[in-house]
Parts: structure tokens; sequence; C-alpha cells
């Protein structure tokens, strides 16, 4: 399932990070790589950008671009 | 010997800069890059030379500090790398450090805010966890001055010493380590050539990072092999170069951490951000408490202790420039040099100076700001509304500024992640109504709208504003093609700024904006001057409606007519609202003859209150000032400062003849 498709309290476990460019190297950098947990913090007041928790700190990210994100549920 | 400073955003890396320069660092840009960078001499050993370095996450060459840090650490060959790792965040932080080991140069590890680890019930093995990395590790606190002494001690060992890191090898046995070793053994006389590490050669290769691989000098043939052994790990890893790469490193990490991370528990720093974030970032409550602190921000800086403290600087000024002109008469100078000094260069120098607690004090709040980690959730909180316009939440804030005054605007868009973002925010600024125009709205609507004040005063940072939004979206169309950079933005811990970092900040930037008031400045101020006190002749006058200025002025005014000021008093009041917009009220008494109190009445001779209504708009989007220009030719270039002027007036120009002959239209219509 695509990440932005997740709810708020909701973990889940990184299968595959599709797309391509700057964008997809920052969230592999970033540390998100197949095998990764991350945790859906909170949206913002807006309804975007998204709250994540991984690795023991918490990164921010857009809806459109946590799509390219595939994950299962845990 | 010099020693590069380097680290992720957020880990303190300014703290333990300030720290170990005490007050000889200076800021300056490195050469050939627009990039920040600060060096000083480390306190006590003036032979050390320490480099601050941008705060990066990874060596990737994808934004400027990126590549700048990579081309320092391969051009410059510091004697050490001294990378800095937030404690409390240490797999996410060690991805650098995993980078700078491929580097192998000689390197020490500050493992900062291991007292926040501590109290979190958090215990780290210094010694396996250096075992791990191959590489020396020392515990400190760069807040609470802890451990400075023996950090210090390692480096000196380090660079001396020359020690590399001990370990080589991070890749397990595998496609990926076959890869490396490979292309590490294919390119290694190359890379010696150069001298650089040969398994550092071999990840640029993987990353595909076409400039750097370039001077390597390798020949077709080779960049085809190398080529062949990449797609050939990919197939057999089932994972992309980028991918597999990032998890070999990430696997690394997470070995060495779990032999040398003993104890895990989140910081009560952690904590405590989460729970003000249950409030800050709040469904309903973050965007009123967003606007709450901004309004108490302003109020603080520009009517309680800025403006407390500019009228205290312009009294004193004053003075000076009132015993300086009472001596110079004493001694029957020539008027026009005595008009040169007083008029001239001090009045020019004094009113910009005024400026100067303003902007420190909104610096100083801005950095407490900044500093505790509040800005980060108001990018997070404003993104969407400002991705409309082709931005990111970051360009936020210096917008809200730009409120106050541009020049301190234009400065704070140095925090924005990417080069078109900054420019594109910097070119939006003066859409915002600033503080220094108020006296002018005021006065115009008390002559000519004395019951609609208040709306004419909110019209005007309405049409500023949305003139401002049209201007971003054809920006977006023209001139800034393309999306905004990702937005990948990580919310660090709440944290209390140290005083050292604040109050150096703020010297800082005075330091600046002092060195600006006595060069840019101070010769516009004489070039004015200069027009308005000569003739065409170039005979000393004191009347100003036959200076050079106003003959150019009369010259000039038919452009202006169309706009309904085709007066060449109001052209004049324009001109030299260049030098400062508090000018343009002050000229126009002077030229009308008229004190404070008579003008609202000299101005209805030469204005209509439609043409003033133009005239307010014209004055609401016309170029900034001098000051301000003169921040923009430090962060842009000379052109884009001149573009800057040139677009401005433009506009002004549209917006205030569409004002003008509508507006007429209307009134004869009805």
């Amino acid at each position: 399932m695509k990440l932005d498709k997740f709810k708020v309290g909701e973990r889940c476990r990184v299968t595959e990070v599709g797309g391509e460019g700057e964008l997809r190297i920052r969230l592999l950098d970033m540390g998100i790589i197949p095998g990764t947990e991350i945790e859906i913090v909170k949206y913002a007041p807006m309804g975007d950008p998204v709250q994540l928790s991984l690795r023991g700190y918490e990164l921010t990210l857009r809806r459109s671009d946590i799509s390219i994100i595939e994950a299962d549920k845990i | 010997m010099k020693i590069a400073l380097i680290g992720n955003q957020n880990c303190g890396k300014t703290t333990l800069f300030n720290r170990l320069t005490g007050e000889n660092a200076h800021v300056g840009n490195f050469p050939g890059v627009t990039v920040e960078g600060k060096s000083g001499i480390v306190k006590g050993h003036k032979d050390i030379i320490i480099v601050d370095l941008p705060g990066i996450y990874s060596l990737r060459p994808y934004s400027s500090e990126e590549i700048v840090s990579r081309d320092f650490i391969v051009n410059e060959k510091p004697d050490v790398l001294l990378n800095i790792v937030d404690a409390t965040n240490l797999e996410r932080n060690l991805y650098l450090t995993v980078q700078l080991i491929e580097m192998r140069v000689p390197m020490v590890l500050a493992l900062n805010m291991m007292d926040e680890v501590r109290a979190g019930g958090g215990v780290i093995d210094v010694g396996e966890l250096s075992r791990g990395l191959g590489i020396p590790v020392v515990p400190i606190s760069a807040a609470k001055n802890e451990g400075m002494q023996e950090l210090f001690t390692e480096v000196a060992d380090a660079a001396s010493l020359k020690k590399v890191p001990l370990v080589k090898d991070m890749c397990h046995r595998g496609p990926v380590h076959r890869c490396i070793h490979s292309l590490s053994h294919m390119v290694e006389d190359h890379a010696e050539r150069v001298g650089i590490s040969p398994r550092f050669a071999a990840m640029k290769l993987i990353e595909g990072d076409s400039e750097f691989v370039g001077r390597l000098g390798l020949s077709q043939n080779e960049l085809e092999s190398a080529e062949h052994l990449v797609t050939e790990m990919e197939t057999e890893g089932r994972l992309d170069r980028n991918a597999a790469l990032a998890k070999m490193r990430y696997d690394f990490i997470e070995e060495v951490m779990r032999t040398a991370v003993k104890k895990s528990g989140d910081s009560p720093e952690k904590k405590r951000s989460e729970k003000i974030d249950r409030v800050l970032t709040h469904r309903f409550f973050a965007i009123p408490i967003f606007l709450l602190i901004m309004l108490g921000v302003f109020y603080l800086t520009f009517n309680v202790i800025g403006s407390f403290l500019s009228d205290l600087l312009a009294l004193g000024v004053d003075r000076v420039i009132e015993f300086v002109d009472k001596t110079l008469t004493g001694w029957d100078i020539n008027p026009a040099v005595r008009s040169l000094v007083v008029d001239g260069a001090l009045s020019g120098i004094g009113s910009v100076l005024s400026f100067l607690p303003i902007i420190v004090v909104l610096f100083f709040f801005l950095s407490l700001l900044e500093d505790t980690g509040y800005m980060a959730r108001v990018s997070f909180v404003m993104d969407k509304a400002l991705r409309a316009l082709g931005l990111s939440g970051r360009s936020f804030v210096p917008m809200i500024i730009g409120f106050g005054c541009t020049v301190p605007a234009v400065m704070a868009t140095r925090t924005l992640p990417s080069d078109r973002d900054r420019k594109m925010t910097m070119l939006l600024l003066p859409f915002m109504s600033c503080s220094a125009k108020i006296p002018i709205y005021a006065v115009f609507s008390a002559a000519f709208f004395p019951h609609r004040g208040a709306l004419v005063m909110f019209s005007m940072y309405i049409i500023g504003m949305a003139v401002g939004v049209l201007a971003a979206l054809v920006m977006n169309k023209v001139a800034f093609k393309g999306t905004s950079a990702p937005f990948v933005m990580e919310l660090p811990n709440y944290r209390f700024p140290t005083p050292k970092t604040t109050f150096r900040m703020m010297w800082d930037k005075a330091k600046g904006f002092i060195e600006k008031a006595f060069t840019v400045i101070f010769a516009a101020s004489i070039i004015i001057w200069f027009l308005t006190s000569f003739d065409s002749r170039l005979n000393y006058t004191a009347d100003n409606s036959v200076s050079i200025l106003a003959m150019a002025a009369r010259k000039i005014s038919p452009i202006f007519a169309p706009l309904g000021f085709g007066d060449f008093r109001a052209v004049i009041a324009l001109i030299s609202g260049f030098s400062a917009k508090e000018a343009v009220v002050s000229t126009l008494g002077v030229l009308l003859g008229a004190s404070s109190s008579e003008l609202p009445l000299a101005l209805s001779g030469i204005f209509t209150p439609l043409s003033a209504f133009s005239f307010l708009i014209f004055n609401l989007l016309y170029t900034p000032c001098v000051a301000a220009i003169a921040s923009y030719r430090k962060e842009m270039s000379t052109v884009g400062s001149f573009g800057v002027i040139f677009m401005q007036c433009v506009v002004a120009w549209i917006a205030s003849f569409a004002v003008f002959n509508l507006g007429g239209l209307i009134l004869t219509l009805f």
C-alpha cells in the first residue's frame, strides 16, 4: 500500500521506494529504504505535509511525495 | 593546521564552533560560491584554523551546500575532519559520518548531546562505537561546554598522526561488496593521481556523480566496464544503485549501533517536544498561535524595544549632527562643504543607522524562534499555503519579516534550502509593504480620506500581497520554471539556544549592517545630496526647486502624468524615497514649504483624492530603498539588484496607471 494511504498512528514497513531523481535520493539518504519502520505521526493543519517518525527522529514530507513509497502495515 | 567542522543540521554545530573559536570568527563566503561559511582561529592556538562547513545530511551532489562541502574536503585537503553528531539521533546522523569515512581522511567524531542521552536513561559505549567506526569518538556537550579539552586533544592527535579511519569495509559479502571492490581496483591509479581514496572514487562512480567522475579522467572503455559492473550489481541484488548504497550504509550503521548502544531511551527533550507539538502544530490552534507569536514579535520590535532604541539612537545622531553643524558654521566653513558633511554624509548614515536597533532586535527574536526549533514547525504548518505559489513553507518567515523591513527579510532568505526558492522569495519581498511606508499612507489618508484611514492602510497591504501573488504566478511561468526543491525537512527537538550563539549571531548581523551603512549607503547619500544641492551650472544652492534633481524631475515628470501625479515635486519625493521611504513625506514637506501639520492641506494643492491613491499605490510597489537594494546586491548580484529596481518601478507604473485610469472612468460614469 502507498504510504500516503496510511492513517495517523499507524505503523508500517517500507517495501519499495519508487520515483526518481533528487527527491528519491533525499528519501533514501534520510533513511527511508526497504525494511525501514515508519509511523505516521500527524498531518499539518491544512492537511499537508505529513509528519513521520523513523529511525528515532521526526521527518516531514509532502503527501504527494510519499506516494512513491510502498509499505506494509505492521 | 586546518580543521573542517562538518555535521547535520540541528546537531549543535554552530554552538561547538563558537566554543572552539571564542570570539575570533569571521563570516565570509567560500571562494567562488554563494554559500556562506565561517572560519575562525581556535581559542589559544593561533596556528589552527577551523572552517564551519554548511549543515548537510549527505554528500550527494544535489544542493550547493553538499557540493561546497565535498569540494572543500577534496580540494582544500583539511588536516582533519571534525564530524559532530547528535547522540540522541545517532542512526540518521551517522549516515553522513559513513560517507566521510569513505573519503579516508583523518577524522574525529564528536558525540554531542550525550548529557541528554544519559538523562533519558540511554547508554552508549563510546569505546565500542569508536571500534565499530574505526575513528576516535569523544562524548561532548557543546551547550554545557563539556568534553572540549578531550575533543581538542583527539583532533590535534588525529591531524598530526594522520589517523585515517581504520575501518575500510562497510559492505558484507554480496553484489554491492563485489562491485565496490572491483571498481576500487579499477580506478585505483586514477584516484591516487587526484589524491582521493579509491573507495570514495568507486562510490562516486556508482552514485553517478558525473562532474566528480570527470576529474578522474577515466577512458571510455573503463567507464563502460564500470557501468557494466554497476548494472550487474543492480540485477543480482534486486536493488538499484542508489537504494543499494543507502541500504549498505544503513546496514553498517545498524550493526555498529547494535554493539555500541547498550540501552536506548527517548531523551527528556524528545518527550518534551512531543508535548509542545501537541499544541504548536495542533489542527486548530497551530495557525492562530503562530499569528499571535508573529504579532508579539512585531509589536515588541517595532513598537516597544526596537523603536525605543531607534529613537534613542536617532536622538544621539541628531545631537552629533547639530554639534557638527554648529562647529562648522562657527568656523565659517564654505556652506557647500558644511552641507556635504551635515546634510549628505551624516544625515544619510544617521537615518540608516537608526534602523540598526530594529534589525538587531528583530533578529534576536528570529534567532530565538529558529534555534528553539519553532521555525521548522512554521514551515510545516504553512507549507500548503505557499505551495500554490510554487514555493515551500520555508519562505513564509522571510515574507512575514518583509512587512517589518525588507533588509532583514532579504538576509533571512539565507535559511532557504534551494537557490530557486531563495531568489524567488527575495523577489517577492518588495510586495510586502514595509513599515517605513506607514508614514506615507498616514499623511495621505489624513489629507484625502480622513474617515477611511484604516481602510486605505489595509487596502495597501492587501493590494501589495495580491500583486505579489500575481508576480509569483508570472515568475513561475517565466523565470522559475520547474518545481520548488523537494520538501524534506526534519523537525528537531525543541531546545533552549545558548545565549552565546544568539548574541554572536546578533553581533554578526549588526556588523554586516554597519558595514553596509558606511559603504553603499554612504555613497548613495552623497550622490543624492549632490543632486539636490547643486543646480545645472554646478552652483551650490539651498533652493531645492532649482537643483539638478528638480530639473531631472521636471524632465521625467511626463512619465508620471498618466498616473495622475505629473507634478515635479511628487517626482522629487519619489526619488528621495529611494534613500529611505520616510523621506517621501519629509521631502514633500520641504518642497511645499509646509510643516507636518499643514502638509495635508498643502498636498491637496497638487493631488486629487484619486491621484493621491494612485501615488500611494506607486509608493507601495516601486523600488525598495537603497538599504534594501544593498542587501539584494550582497545576496544576489549587482545586475540582479538593478533588476529589482527596474522591475518594481515597471510594476508600480502599471498598477498606478490602472488605478488612476480605471478609477477616473468609474468616477465619470457614476
